[in-house]
């Protein structure tokens, strides 16, 4: 039963993880606007050589 | 049939045609934004969006081209910033496109609009007045934009929000991994895991539970403890104590190396109730930011004069008494004064319900939330804040609202049944084992804890919230906008249904009736392109597709006039066009054309199409519907009669229609207010539940329950079936969550819950509720 020393620790350490990395993207605003997102990435801004600037 | 190539409604092919190959559109407007979109090289945008055809075409009219943003313009380190909100937004393509025209401007350091909220958050850098310049092209496209101050808007809820998706994924983390081990735990029964492993087994749930617990468990422990200390009971006081015992008899198991650890249940029990909680709370705080996007898109700026002649744009809620004040025309009077000088009329419908606007000249008074129709106004502020008209109409809803009823939650009440009986049960139990079979202490103690968890009220406290989110969904999609978290708990209950008139049962625009000859039509809407009166209005409407007249005059309170060769030609009230003074029969225009009898065109407020339909339904499901007015008795009797309404009264302040619906209070009758005006409101607070279309006055969509947008009354009853379908539901919740509690509490008091039958229970009981709920969803709308 040694392994579970192992695993265990490593499954705890692989969700706290995952909590951390969704705590993370709530706090950066990932979850705002999900209706644009969704919509955003089929527009793409081809933006041509224009005048400068 | 054509549609228009910007906006995309249906137009004549011979409306306007513009652009190389004669393209359609329905005005000079739409003409001149699709040359501005090509003009940019976005002329992909037309070919990229989805047009929505339940909402309004997104259609310039030109009426809000000049606005100065630069009150709400506010310094971001070197950069200006703008929030505003954005009406008109179809689709993605929407954005895309508004996006793209704002970055070309080289002025502009950032732009993101959100789709989800619509709040657009512009940065530049250069000068407050640029902002006017920078949006202009967006408005020109037909989109409208209102400025809001984002720090107060959202602090409150988006906060809540926050802690609770932050606690709820706190839960989910802990409920996965805590059950992950008790799986292990639950498989071990069977296949003799020492007791050193289970052991190990439980302190590791343990490490992970008391965290979790701590932090997750803070919204019901708060919200417990609040209702505790003013002496009531909640469903969270059931909820806290369930899950603390819990955790504290689990922990003593694992202490002295028992095998009953409850872990799993108390986190998991958390969990099901935070995902219920952060849905309800994410639903009202849509339905929320929607109504307050509404409100803000009707925010009104005020155009100053100062001492010096110069004209300077602030916020409303800026103006101090003193203050003059320049009206232009089609402008909201932003607060109650005096005029200084010119005569114009006043659009009244919102303050009183009255169609025909009313004349003021030099010293009349004038009410903030009337529209100005005709020369601009120069006025004096007499009053802002707490002494205007509409702060008294503030203070009489105030006085109303403390009058209305009290209505608890269903679940509250159920809970405050609930949590006394289950308390009984388990010290029963205890004492049951204790003095009555003469059990250890130890062990009848632990079986009135068990008693408590599987009685914890985990469906039961899910009964309401699943179905009103389900519900909430299913009518914002139909456009009804459900703001308060009982509303529909109430409107189930309703018997009487109160409407207003002008804006409510009527579109509040006046529509030409009966079919003049199409010249004479012509002639006429030709002279009132010219005007912004109401009656011009409508007659420009019934003929959309004539060229204005150059050099139109218009004689304020009177009329137009049009000099050609042949004469005059004059349109306008009786007098202005010579006609023998009679009686108005109702709002009417007349063409007097030289040498030629005048002609009459009579002008009527319409019914919404649906509302003789949706009074007589509204009737056949057994509710009485009544009428109460501000507008003149022959008008409302008119409307009554068309439309089968019996009771009816006219001519009634804003205090009469709150003393009618407290009469009818005091007859225990429970009544839905439906209404629009600034009139409306205190009867909208008065009434048990309340309901006003999206066109209405800021504060009577505050002070409804429902707001409803569209042109359809139709919303009224979809919004009543909806509501007592949930009503229904919620009711077999509860059954189901309480013939569960049948089930498991005398196994409990038997002593025969294990961890694994307290957690099976409680999961399945949960998915049955929502399933149960979630049927609102699938059931079409009963014809």
């Amino acid at each position: 039963m040694t392994v579970l020393a192992v695993l265990i620790p490593i499954a705890l350490m692989l969700g706290v993880l995952g909590l951390a990395a969704f705590l993370w993207s709530l706090r950066h605003g990932q979850y705002d606007d999900l209706d644009g997102a969704a919509h955003r990435i089929l527009f793409d801004d081809d933006r041509r050589p224009g005048p400068p600037r | 049939m054509t549609r228009c190539a910007h906006c995309g409604s249906e137009v004549d092919a011979a409306v306007i045609a513009g652009g190389d190959a004669g393209t359609p559109f329905c005005c000079a407007g739409c003409a001149a934004a699709h040359a501005l979109v090509c003009d940019l090289d976005l002329a992909d945008y037309y070919r990229r969006r989805a047009l929505d055809p339940s909402q309004a075409p997104t259609r310039p009219d030109g009426a809000d081209l000049a606005t100065d943003w630069s009150a709400f313009v506010r310094p971001n380190g070197i950069a200006l910033r703008l929030d505003l909100m954005v009406d008109g937004l179809q689709c993605a393509a929407c954005v895309w496109l508004i996006e793209q025209v704002l970055r070309r401007d080289p002025r502009v350091s950032a732009v993101r609009l959100n789709m989800t909220t619509r709040r657009l958050a512009l940065a530049w850098q250069g000068d407050h007045r640029d902002a006017d310049s920078i949006l202009a092209p967006v408005v020109k496209l037909g989109y409208r934009l209102a400025p809001y101050d984002p720090r107060r808007l959202d602090a409150a809820s988006a906060a809540e929000e926050g802690l609770l998706l932050r606690a709820m994924a706190v839960a989910g983390f802990g409920a996965a991994n805590i059950m992950l081990l008790s799986v292990s735990v639950w498989a071990g029964h069977v296949q003799d895991m020492g007791p050193a492993t289970r052991d190990l087994m439980h302190w590791l749930s343990a490490l992970v539970a008391l965290p979790v617990i701590a932090y997750a468990g803070r919204p019901f422990f708060a919200s417990a403890l609040a209702a505790l200390r003013g002496g009531r009971t909640n469903m969270d006081v059931p909820i806290s104590l369930g899950v603390i015992l819990a955790t504290m008899m689990s922990l003593a198991e694992t202490w002295t190396g028992g095998s009953h650890a409850y872990f799993d249940a108390a986190v998991a029990l958390l969990f099901f109730l935070l995902i219920g909680r952060t849905l309800d709370a994410r639903a009202r705080g849509k339905a929320r930011s929607a109504a307050e996007r509404l409100v803000a898109l009707q925010a009104i700026a005020a155009t100053v004069i100062d001492a010096s002649g110069l004209h300077r744009r602030v916020a409303a809620a800026a103006l101090e008494p003193g203050m003059r004040v320049l009206v232009a025309a089609g402008e909201r009077v932003p607060a109650d004064g005096r005029v200084l000088s010119a005569s114009s009329e006043l659009d009244i419908s919102l303050l009183n319900g009255e169609t025909v606007p009313q004349q003021v000249g030099v010293n009349d008074r004038v009410f903030a939330g009337t529209v100005n129709l005709g020369q601009p106004l120069t006025l004096e502020v007499s009053a802002v804040g707490e002494g205007t008209l509409l702060a008294e109409i503030v203070r009489l809803m105030e006085a109303a609202e403390q009058g209305r009823a009290r209505h608890v939650a269903i679940a509250d009440r159920v809970s405050r049944l609930y949590a006394p009986v289950v308390h009984a049960a388990a010290l029963a139990t205890f004492l049951g084992w204790w003095l009555g079979v003469g059990a250890p202490w130890q062990p009848a103690l632990l079986n009135a804890i068990a008693v408590l968890i599987v009685t914890c009220p985990c469906a039961l406290a899910l009964a309401v919230p699943v179905v009103q989110i389900v519900a909430c969904g299913r009518l914002l999609r139909r456009g009804i906008l459900v703001k308060s978290p009982t509303a529909l708990e109430r409107l189930a209950r309703v018997d009487t249904v109160v409407f207003d008139k002008t804006g409510t049962l009527t579109t509040g625009r006046l529509e030409l009736v009966g079919a003049a000859a199409n010249d004479d039509l012509h002639v006429a809407a030709s002279l009132a392109a010219a005007s912004r009166h109401p009656l011009a209005r409508a007659l420009v409407r019934a003929a959309p597709a004539v060229v204005p007249a150059p050099a139109v005059r218009e004689v304020a309170g009177q009329g137009l006039s049009l000099s050609t060769p042949q004469g005059e030609i004059r349109l306008g009230s009786r007098r202005w066009c010579g006609v023998d003074e009679g009686a108005a029969a109702g709002p009417e225009l007349w063409l007097a054309q030289p040498g030629r009898t005048p002609i009459r065109f009579a002008l009527l407020d319409r019914p919404r199409t649906d509302a003789a339909d949706t009074v007589d339904r509204l009737k056949r499901s057994g509710l009485d519907v009544e009428l109460l007015s501000g507008d003149r008795a022959p008008t409302v009797s008119a409307l009554a009669a068309q439309l089968g309404i019996a009771r009816w009264q006219a001519e009634l302040a804003p205090a009469d229609k709150v003393a009618r619906l407290a009469t009818l209070n005091s007859a225990s009758r429970r009544t839905l207010m439906v209404g629009d005006g600034l009139n409306d409101a205190p009867a909208l607070a008065a009434a048990s539940v309340s309901m006003s279309p999206a066109s209405a006055a800021d504060i009577s969509q505050t002070a409804a329950d429902l707001v409803f947008q569209g042109e359809r009354l139709d919303a009224v009853r979809e919004a009543l079936d909806v509501a007592r379908r949930a009503e229904r539901l919620v009711r077999q919740n509860f059954g189901l969550a309480l013939a569960y509690n049948l089930l498991t509490v005398p196994l409990a008091v038997m002593g025969l819950v294990t961890p694994l039958v307290a957690a099976i229970a409680m999961s399945t009981s949960s998915l049955v509720v929502i399933a149960n709920s979630c049927r609102l969803m699938a059931r079409s709308s009963a014809p």
